[in-house]
């Protein structure tokens, strides 16, 4: 099994995949004026984002995280109660409010997390999704905060309807360049060898001296804060907030899909896996209604997901490329080194 | 004080609904090493099957019960069969995220069938209670923990006196060893992923009798089951039927004396408090592993 070592290096082929994407993500809302794609790729971009961040403590670290809706609706309402409530004020400032979200978020989580993570494996799970359970109840019943079940109104934001999704969407892909940023980051240190031990070998890791107590406290409040940061454009953009709605447990599950999909564990994989389901997940929606058939074609993408490709996509394609090199060695040119590092960032274990 | 008992009495009652599920969720665990995320839905189901068999056939959901636990005694077998066997190798927290994906399609399939809007199953003696004592012991309830009582022992005497319980037990304890002393380890979790399975459906015609649900619904149990099964510590049925009556009393003590809002609440605050003394549940052992 191949484990990545600390990569700390910046290599030329993986500043082209940087520029690239940040190359298409920039121009991708300004190909279409049509309101509903230029929103598919909002919800595709920060499902992108999501499902990156839960890969810190769901890949990486493998806690198998199920309430991250929780950490999205804490950023959403706060979104929304710092606009209606505090007076933020209206048109880009409330995006100003992201960074305290976000930070304020992995800050409030760290008890939490220190509780949840005396747990491990199944109990973990269970905690996690109990966890986003409770900010619910919380949601639905401190009436004078979030308006409980008849839901909090978010002020629209007074950007010209011709291009009304723009700055939500690049506040999204921002936030997806941080996220994207702090796993490479992770991936590239220390933290990410440790994270690696973590899931290999918990007991063993911390027996060899790893700060494992530190090290997963680290990648669940990041993790959380990212995912805050999220649902508070979000909110923002959706301008209303009801708790079964902002606290959602598909929310987590969606997230887990697309890295599962694309490959947890690797740094584009959860991209990929949002790229893919993203559009899918918003076209079945507005297609059969928010549930029932939506349900089950989501339920039924995730199974097929889990059985047919339990790696997901990023492993099994960057595998079927090292096969073919080995197969004709003359073949190993620059362009070969250079596919084959774009996915040796992944981890193959 | 009079207000206090009334709900104790009341939730204790509905603490032996909550007992059967979640018993069949432990012996599921036990198993399989796979939480039932879909366990709520099991029971969702069953409780519309039995709305469907009282409505239109008139038959009493408590006699629905004979058919519906054979039929979900099936129903267990064929996932674990289909679905978690061909996990084991790669691990048990998959099949933790299979059965919940399978729980949303079944929700799905619901929605669809019965629509969203609240479903009760109302017999003629739904509302009917007897007063003991100056206090009101609800008659579905009272049965509904008759019922838990009946199907609990009867699992129980199973797994204590049985060739299979024993190797139920066994495969729990230790899945290896099991092996290597002839129990045939496939059969022996088709079969408990059957028995739980078939603990939800025992549950569901009653668990429709007392409370309105609808597809939704599932989230609500859900979140309980799994309160209860952290709680009692995954493995253990005694620390599981312990766990489930604490809930049953705590959220009807809360519901009478704060607010319905806090009942589940209250709850979660109680396992919370526990985790901090005991992470591995009142009756629990420590899990190893990572998805």
């Amino acid at each position: 099994m191949t484990r990545p070592g600390p990569h700390s290096r910046i290599r030329p082929a993986g500043t082209i995949q940087a520029v690239a994407f940040v190359a298409v993500v920039a121009v991708l809302p300004l190909i279409t004026g049509q309101h509903w794609l230029v929103s598919l790729l909002v919800f595709t971009v920060m499902y992108a984002g999501l499902a990156s961040a839960w890969n810190l403590l769901g890949g990486y670290a493998g806690y198998p995280a199920l309430g991250h809706g929780a950490f999205f609706g804490v950023g959403a309402y706060a979104m929304a109660i710092g606009t209606s409530h505090l007076g933020v004020g209206g048109g880009y400032r409330p995006f100003v409010l992201i960074v305290p979200i976000a930070v304020g978020t992995a800050l409030v989580v760290l008890p939490i997390a220190r509780l949840l993570l005396r747990t491990r494996a199944a109990a973990f799970a269970v905690l996690s999704i109990t966890l986003m359970f409770m900010v619910q109840t919380l949601a639905y019943n401190i009436r004078s905060l979030t308006g409980g079940s008849s839901g909090l109104i978010v002020p629209l934001a007074p950007f010209p309807a011709a291009i009304f999704e723009r700055p939500f969407y690049y506040a999204m892909a921002a936030l997806l360049a941080l996220t994207l940023a702090v796993c490479w980051v992770v991936r590239t240190s220390k933290l990410g060898l440790a994270l690696n031990a973590v899931r290999d070998d918990e007991d063993r890791a911390r027996g060899l001296g790893v700060q494992t107590e530190l090290v997963k406290l680290v990648a669940f409040a990041v993790s959380a804060g990212l995912t805050a940061a999220f649902g508070a454009v979000w909110a923002y953009y959706i301008t209303f907030l009801y708790p079964g709605f902002a606290i959602d447990p598909l929310l987590a599950l969606g997230a887990i899909l697309m890295a599962f999909l694309g490959g947890r564990r690797t740094l584009w994989g959860p991209v990929v896996g949002a790229a893919l389901i993203g559009p899918a997940q918003q076209y079945f929606a507005y297609r059969f209604g928010a549930s029932q058939l939506y349900l089950v074609a989501y339920a039924a993408l995730f199974l097929l997901v889990i059985y047919l490709l339990p790696e997901g996509i990023v492993p099994s394609l960057a595998r079927r490329l090292r096969r073919l090199r080995r197969a004709s060695p003359a073949a190993a040119t620059h362009d070969q080194v250079a596919t084959d590092s774009i996915f040796s960032a992944g981890d193959l274990g | 004080m009079h207000l206090f008992v009334q709900a104790t009495i009341v939730g204790i009652l509905f603490g032996g609904v909550y007992a059967l599920i979640a018993s069949g969720q432990a012996i599921i665990f036990g198993v399989t090493r796979t939480v039932n995320f879909a366990q709520a839905i099991f029971t969702i189901l069953c409780a519309y099957l039995s709305y469907t068999l009282f409505t239109d056939f008139g038959i009493d959901p408590f006699l629905s019960i004979l058919v519906l636990v054979p039929a979900m005694f099936a129903f267990g077998i064929g996932i674990y069969v289909l679905l978690l066997r061909r996990l084991s190798r790669s691990g048990a927290e998959l099949g933790l995220l299979v059965l919940y994906g399978l729980g949303i399609g079944i929700q799905g399939v619901l929605d669809f069938v019965y629509k969203t809007n609240n479903r009760v199953i109302t017999p003629g003696y739904a509302n009917n209670s007897w007063t003991v004592a100056g206090y009101q012991i609800p008659e579905v309830r009272f049965f509904a923990f008759l019922l838990a009582v009946a199907v609990l022992g009867t699992l129980q005497l199973i797994r204590q006196r049985t060739k299979l319980g024993r190797a139920l037990r066994a495969t729990t304890q230790n899945p290896v060893a099991s092996r290597l002393l002839g129990v045939d380890v496939e059969r022996i979790s088709a079969i408990g992923m059957g028995l739980g399975v078939a603990a939800a459906g025992a549950a569901g015609g009653v668990f429709g009798m007392i409370l309105p649900f609808n597809g939704n619904t599932q989230y609500d149990l859900l979140s309980k089951l799994l309160s209860i099964a952290v709680l009692g510590g995954l493995l253990s049925m005694p620390g599981t039927i312990v766990a489930a009556v604490i809930l049953g009393v705590v959220e009807s003590v809360v519901a009478a004396t704060i607010s319905p809002d806090w009942s589940a609440f209250s709850f979660l605050v109680v396992l919370f408090a526990v985790l901090i003394i005991r992470p591995q549940g009142l009756f629990g052992r420590r899990l190893r592993g990572a998805l």
